[in-house]
């Protein structure tokens, strides 16, 4: 069973580098628009939006072009493991953070005009 | 001691396929020892409920993740576009929308949802309703979110049962 799937594995070769470059080629990008966005956004709670995309397209995407290129099963295995727990902690992160940066009453830049509200809540 | 048997399957899993090692007996029973030794460890700790061992919740789940992957793939691509254009056109403001699901499970599984769609972050939880930042008007859609929140809800219902 594991043989034959190796031997699809290895005759879709030329499949598997176009689809692992064309995850490589939109992680990438996401990843340098996540960095971006980090220095362009104008404050703490839009940048984490930012940091969101780093965390999600850029590191999955790059997790999914590396499991297509994966040598043995057991490298793919672990690359599987690897995205997984990145998807399940990632968020908590971010969460911990704004929760945080919340309950210390960090204000935010509200609206389209991006301004601090005047009155507290 | 069905989540006990179900937490030992899958610590050996893991360790298996992190090991790699299928015929070397001495790493095998250390293997064993270990494996056993921690679900021990879980079992005295009393944390072997529902929310450490979801039982109910993972068939269900799976489908709702496929269709989680392209919501997060489809907000990337729209918070991409605001870091990369010349004049970003932000509006960011807090917003709250019910909670659905009930379970702590269920919960954690709404907000990180909604954490991990860029563009959306949960900010507090409290008994029924979540606070979020939204980045644009755009990704303040309530409705989208409740909907989000309604799937991860009919993933738990079977299991609402068979946790308590």
């Amino acid at each position: 069973m594991i043989d034959l799937i190796g031997n699809i594995w290895s005759e879709l070769e030329l499949a598997r580098d176009i689809l692992s470059w064309a995850c490589f080629i939109f992680g990438g990008l996401a990843v340098v628009s996540g960095a971006l966005g980090i220095v362009r956004f104008p404050d703490f709670y839009t940048r984490l939006h930012a940091a969101g995309v780093t965390d999600t397209g850029g590191a999955e995407m790059i997790l999914i072009g590396m499991l297509l290129q994966s040598p043995t099963w057991i490298v793919a295995v672990k690359l599987f493991f690897i995205g997984t727990f990145l998807f399940f902690t990632s968020p908590v992160a971010t969460h911990a953070i704004a929760h945080s940066a919340w309950m210390v009453g960090f204000k935010p830049l509200e609206g389209p005009e991006l301004k601090y509200r005047e009155n507290g809540e | 001691m069905g989540r006990f048997i179900i937490l030992v399957l899958a610590l050996a899993a893991l360790w298996l396929l992190l090991s790699g090692y299928f015929d070397k007996a001495l790493l095998l029973g250390f293997g064993v020892v270990s494996v056993l030794f921690s679900a021990w460890l879980a079992k005295r700790a009393g944390v072997l409920d529902g929310d450490s061992v979801p039982t109910g919740l993972l068939p269900r789940i799976l489908g709702y993740w496929v269709w989680l992957g392209g919501e997060i793939g489809k907000a990337n691509l729209m918070v991409m576009r605001q870091a990369l254009a010349v004049q970003p056109k932000l509006s960011p403001k807090f917003f709250t929308v019910p909670c659905p699901p009930r379970s702590s499970v269920g919960k954690a599984t709404f907000a990180n949802s909604i954490t991990l769609t860029p563009g959306t972050v949960s900010v507090n939880l409290s008994e029924n309703e979540i606070l979020i930042h939204g980045l644009t008007e755009e990704f303040c859609d309530v409705a989208a979110i409740t909907d989000m929140g309604e799937r991860v809800a009919r993933a738990e219902s079977k299991s609402a049962g068979a946790a308590s």
